[in-house]
């Protein structure tokens, strides 16, 4: 196990196959027998997947998906990767994936319609502000005189609406290259991402933002779990639960965590 | 012709009637039959259960029903501002299209390239380019606000296709009638703005009333640089509860609207049929 431990992910991805087992939890239970279909957003932002090609198993949702296939006993050739939108994965009817990650955020509500794996990632919401406004202070007051954007399809909508309330409509987007545009454009001062994507837009996207604070997990009503979407009751989440929980039990996933995840320490808390 | 005869019903007026009592029929026996596959089949498909729970879901909609009523009044608002300014616009350009006069020339290849360009790039493309693009030349608040900009593109796209119709329009009056006005005495203008205009107006309201209902659902189409009209409401709502109710929520309250005028227009249409027989 010290020796999983270690290795690092491209002698992971050069790995030879493991032929699976006949009595493994998985048989019978995917798309494609002996295959595994993953989807994920088109495009992929970063840090989750690098460069838009999830194949690569760069980025932390592409390494953890490798590293959930191979302990429920998939190689690394054997994972398929197909792309979808958020609707195309709440649809009634069958899905043309095993299971979808993109960042989703588990609701109770969602989970009338689809299942979720346990969580395989944690995020706090964040909040980035755009050049003109850096020099907010992380209060709820400040933050409340803001012209809030965010994406439309995130929790981050009733996480504004409700907690920071700001005095003027937020603007809402359809993805985050919008949100950015917004910003670029000076149409909004502040948008709220999960931490990593605010920190990666704060970085790359957007000349001059900075991140100025971010929503303790535990205070928030609906911290983010991510987890991994399937269709309802589909017979493979006992699986990749197990293969989750095997992860995180082993130190696998803290340590993906730290590989593709930017430190995340350092941004104040809101008052 | 009406008045009952001794000898009752005469042959043809049998025939009418035995026609009548069987197209009704053959109408009714076939309206029952689409409505029972309809009602009886499609619940009977093995998705039906999650289907009706995922689009057709009475608790989703009474939820969000009334959010989407308030969203749907930005809709309005915007569709208020852009309609007057579109006719305005539109008719300029179809005028322009229509300069006689030499020297105006360059108008007619302004309004020619202004209907080309607006009516072949999609809404959506011109809705971003001068909503996200005009803003970020660096106007200052509140001069860059998408509702501003977003409005302006679907000014100028919607302003291409009325200015099409006006010219019809204005086409559609026969060339003599501009003769003879001018051999009256009439100046060019006056031509236009007392004879031409006022026919051609009035010829194309049906055709103009279809570019309201269209563009009604157009403006929807700002919702995708940030103002939260009702479609990006319901958009927000089917994230949150992983149900797509609130569109249908949402296409409730368009038909609502565009059914009564989608029939007023045809009223008119059959209006200006019948008095141009």
């Amino acid at each position: 196990m010290k020796a999983y431990v270690l290795s690092t992910l491209t002698a992971f991805a050069l790995s030879t196959t493991v032929a699976m087992a006949a009595g493994h939890c998985a048989a019978g239970k995917t798309l494609t027998d002996g295959k595994f279909t993953i989807a994920t957003g088109n495009p992929a932002y970063y840090p989750w997947v690098l460069n838009d090609a999830p194949e690569s198993g760069e980025g932390f949702e592409a390494a953890v998906a490798y590293a959930v296939a191979e302990e429920m006993g998939f190689a690394a050739e054997d994972v398929v990767w197909v792309r979808s939108s958020f609707d195309e994965a709440i649809q009634p009817g069958a899905k043309n994936f095993d299971v979808n990650m993109q960042q989703y955020s588990i609701t109770p509500e969602r989970e009338q319609v689809v299942d979720f794996s346990e969580p395989y990632y944690t995020a706090p919401m964040a909040v980035l502000v755009s050049p003109g406004a850096t020099d907010t202070a992380p209060t709820m007051e400040a933050l409340k005189a803001l012209k809030w954007g965010a994406v439309g399809s995130t929790t981050a909508v009733p996480k504004l609406m409700n907690v920071i309330q700001p005095d003027s409509d937020p603007l809402l987007y359809g993805d985050n290259a919008d949100v950015n545009a917004a910003m670029s454009a000076n149409q909004i001062d502040a948008a709220l991402f999960d931490l990593p994507t605010a920190l990666f837009l704060s970085a790359v996207m957007i000349e001059g933002s900075k991140v100025i604070g971010q929503f303790a997990p535990d205070e928030t009503d609906n911290p983010d779990h991510f987890g991994m979407l399937m269709e309802d009751g589909n017979p493979l989440k006992e699986c990749v639960d197990a293969a989750l929980g095997a992860l995180k039990d082993s130190g696998r996933l803290a340590e993906i965590e730290a590989t593709w995840l930017q430190d995340t320490t350092g941004v104040p808390l809101i008052q | 012709m009406k008045t009952p005869k001794a000898a009752g019903l005469t042959r043809r007026e049998i025939y009418e009637a035995q026609q009548r009592r069987r197209s009704v029929l053959v109408a009714s026996t076939s309206t029952v039959l689409a409505v029972v596959a309809l009602v009886v089949l499609v619940p009977l498909t093995p998705g039906w259960d999650k289907v009706k729970r995922s689009f057709f879901n009475a608790d989703v909609l009474v939820d969000t029903f009334p959010k989407l009523l308030d969203a749907f009044l930005i809709n309005v608002m915007i569709f208020a501002w852009c309609a007057p300014a579109i006719a305005v616009l539109g008719l300029l350009i179809a005028l322009a299209r229509d300069a006689k006069s030499p020297a105006l020339f360059p108008l007619r290849i302004f309004g020619a390239t202004f209907t080309d360009v607006f009516r072949g790039v999609p809404v959506i493309l011109t809705v971003y380019l001068i909503g996200f693009g005009i803003p970020g030349l660096g106007l200052p608040r509140p001069w860059n606000s998408p509702y501003i900009w977003g409005s302006l593109a679907l000014i100028l796209t919607y302003s291409a296709y009325v200015a099409e119709i006006f010219r019809s329009g204005i086409d559609s009056v026969h060339h003599s009638q501009r003769s003879a006005a001018l051999s009256l005495g009439l100046s060019e203008r006056q031509v236009m703005r007392d004879v031409v205009l006022p026919q051609a107006v009035r010829n194309v309201v049906p055709a103009q009333m279809n570019m309201l209902i269209a563009l009604q659902k157009d403006v929807s189409l700002l919702s995708f640089i940030g103002p939260v009209e009702i479609f990006r409401q319901a958009g927000v709502f089917k994230s949150l509860t992983a149900n797509f109710t609130p569109y249908v929520g949402a296409a409730i309250i368009f038909l609502a609207v565009t059914i009564p005028a989608t029939r007023y227009a045809d009223y008119l249409m059959a209006k200006q049929m019948k008095e141009r027989r």
